[in-house]
C-alpha cells in the first residue's frame, strides 16, 4: 500500500482524513485506485495534458514533474504528497 | 566593536540578539541597515512586520490596500479593535512603531500593480509576501525575480500552510517553478466560506520572519529550493524539494515573461476586476 497525504481542499473526499492508502505501479494507476476509493478525491488533478500545472504532486519528498509524472513508478511504502496552491495569506 | 554604533538603549533592546552567536553585534548591525518590504498587513503581515520591527529591521514597508475589518481581529495581531474602519497600514505604522520606536515605517496604502510594482519594490533589500490573491503573488514573484530581491514566500489555508524562499538567478526556484500556472478561478471553494484557523497565520509569519532575518544576516540555510509544508491538525512539517525549472517562464533558460503582464487575465479574470468572493477560491480569507 502506498501512504497518501492529503491536502485539506481534499480531505472532503475522504471522510475528512489527512492521509488515505491506495495501490498502484505507477501514479496514474494510484490515482485511478483512489478514485475508485473515494469518488472525486482526484478530479481536478488531471486533465488530457497529464498532471494540472497548478497541483504538485510529491513522492517520498521529490516532485514527480521531474521522475515522470503520472508515469512516475510507485512502490510499497512509498509516500505521496498532493498539493494545490493555495493564496491566503492577507484579508 | 560595531556595539559603538549602537546608543545604550538599543544594546538592551537587542541584547538577547548581540549576545546570540552567529547574530551579535555585527549581525544585528546588518538588521538596522536593512530593509524589508510587507506585501499584506493581514494575518501573515502581522507577525511578519512585528517580528522585523522587534528585531530592529531599520526600515520596513508595509502595503496594503484595505481598511481593518472586525472580522480581521481573529489573527491580524497588527490591528486593535479601536482600528476598526483604519486603512491597515495605518493602524499596522502605528503599531510597529510603539513596539520600537527607533525604526522607520513606510506605509504603502495602495494595491500592486504592474505599474507600480518595480517602484514600490525597488528600495527595499528582501520583499515578504504575505498577499491573499494568486494575482499579486504572481506579480510579487515576477518583480522580485527581474529586479533580483529575495523573496518570502508564506501561505495559509484553513489549517494547512506552505513557505519558501525564493531567490533570483539560476538554478533557484521561483514561485513559477513551483506553480507554473495559477488554478482556474472557482475550481476551489472560497476562503471567506473556507475560513482559516486564526493562529496558523502566526505559524507562517513567523516563519516567514524568521527566513527574512536569516537573508539579512546571512546565517543558517533559507529555505531555498524547498517547499516547508504543515499541518495544524496533525502537527506534521514537512519539506518537498523544489527544483528550479528551465523552462520556467520568468526565472529559466529562455524566459517568455520579460515584463510585468496583467495578472488578472494571466489568472482568469477580467482585467482590472476582482472576482467575487465567492470564487475566489484557493486564495484562503485568512
Amino acid at each position: 500500500m502506498i501512504d497518501v497525504k492529503l491536502p485539506t481542499l481534499l480531505r472532503g473526499h475522504a471522510g475528512d482524513s489527512p492521509e488515505v492508502q491506495g495501490e498502484g505501479g505507477s501514479l496514474g494507476e494510484l490515482l485511478d485506485d483512489l478514485e475508485r476509493r473515494y469518488p472525486g478525491l482526484t478530479r481536478g488533478l488531471r486533465d488530457d495534458r497529464g498532471l494540472q500545472r497548478h497541483v504538485n504532486v510529491y513522492v517520498n519528498g521529490e516532485d514527480v514533474r521531474y521522475t515522470g509524472g503520472l508515469d512516475t513508478a510507485l512502490g510499497e511504502g512509498d509516500t505521496v504528497s498532493i498539493l494545490p496552491a493555495v493564496a491566503g495569506g492577507s484579508r | 566593536m560595531t556595539e559603538a554604533r549602537f546608543t545604550e538603549d538599543q544594546v538592551l533592546r537587542y541584547a538577547r540578539h548581540i549576545f546570540l552567536p552567529h547574530i551579535g553585534a555585527e549581525g544585528q548591525g546588518k538588521l538596522t541597515d536593512a530593509s524589508v518590504l510587507v506585501i499584506g498587513a493581514g494575518g501573515l503581515g502581522s507577525p511578519v512586520a512585528m517580528y522585523l520591527a522587534a528585531a530592529g529591521v531599520g526600515r520596513i514597508g508595509l502595503l496594503d490596500f484595505d481598511r481593518v475589518d472586525l472580522t480581521n481581529l481573529q489573527r491580524q495581531l497588527l490591528h486593535d479593535t479601536d482600528d476598526v474602519g483604519r486603512p491597515k497600514v495605518d493602524s499596522g505604522r502605528d503599531r510597529l512603531l510603539d513596539l520600537n520606536p527607533t525604526i522607520e515605517v513606510t506605509a504603502h496604502d495602495t494595491s500592486l500593480t504592474s505599474e507600480n510594482a518595480f517602484e514600490i519594490l525597488e528600495p527595499y533589500d528582501v520583499v515578504v509576501d504575505g498577499t491573499d490573491n494568486f494575482p499579486v503573488r504572481y506579480l510579487v514573484n515576477d518583480a522580485t525575480q527581474m529586479l533580483g530581491k529575495p523573496l518570502v514566500y508564506g501561505s495559509i489555508y484553513q489549517f494547512e500552510g506552505q513557505a519558501s524562499v525564493f531567490l533570483p538567478g539560476r538554478d533557484r526556484p521561483c514561485y513559477r517553478c513551483l506553480f507554473p500556472e495559477p488554478p482556474p478561478p472557482g475550481s476551489v471553494p472560497s476562503c471567506a466560506e473556507a475560513g482559516v484557523l486564526g493562529v496558523l497565520p502566526g505559524i507562517v509569519g513567523s516563519i516567514q520572519a524568521t527566513e527574512a532575518i536569516k537573508l539579512i544576516t546571512g546565517i543558517g540555510e533559507p529555505l531555498v529550493g524547498r517547499l516547508l509544508l504543515l499541518d495544524a491538525l496533525t502537527m506534521e512539517f514537512r519539506t518537498m524539494s523544489l527544483r528550479w525549472d528551465p523552462a520556467c517562464p520568468v526565472c529559466g533558460e529562455n524566459p517568455s515573461v520579460t515584463e510585468l503582464i496583467d495578472y488578472d487575465a494571466f489568472c482568469g479574470l477580467a482585467p482590472g476586476q476582482a472576482p467575487p468572493e465567492a470564487e475566489r477560491a484557493p486564495e484562503v480569507a485568512s
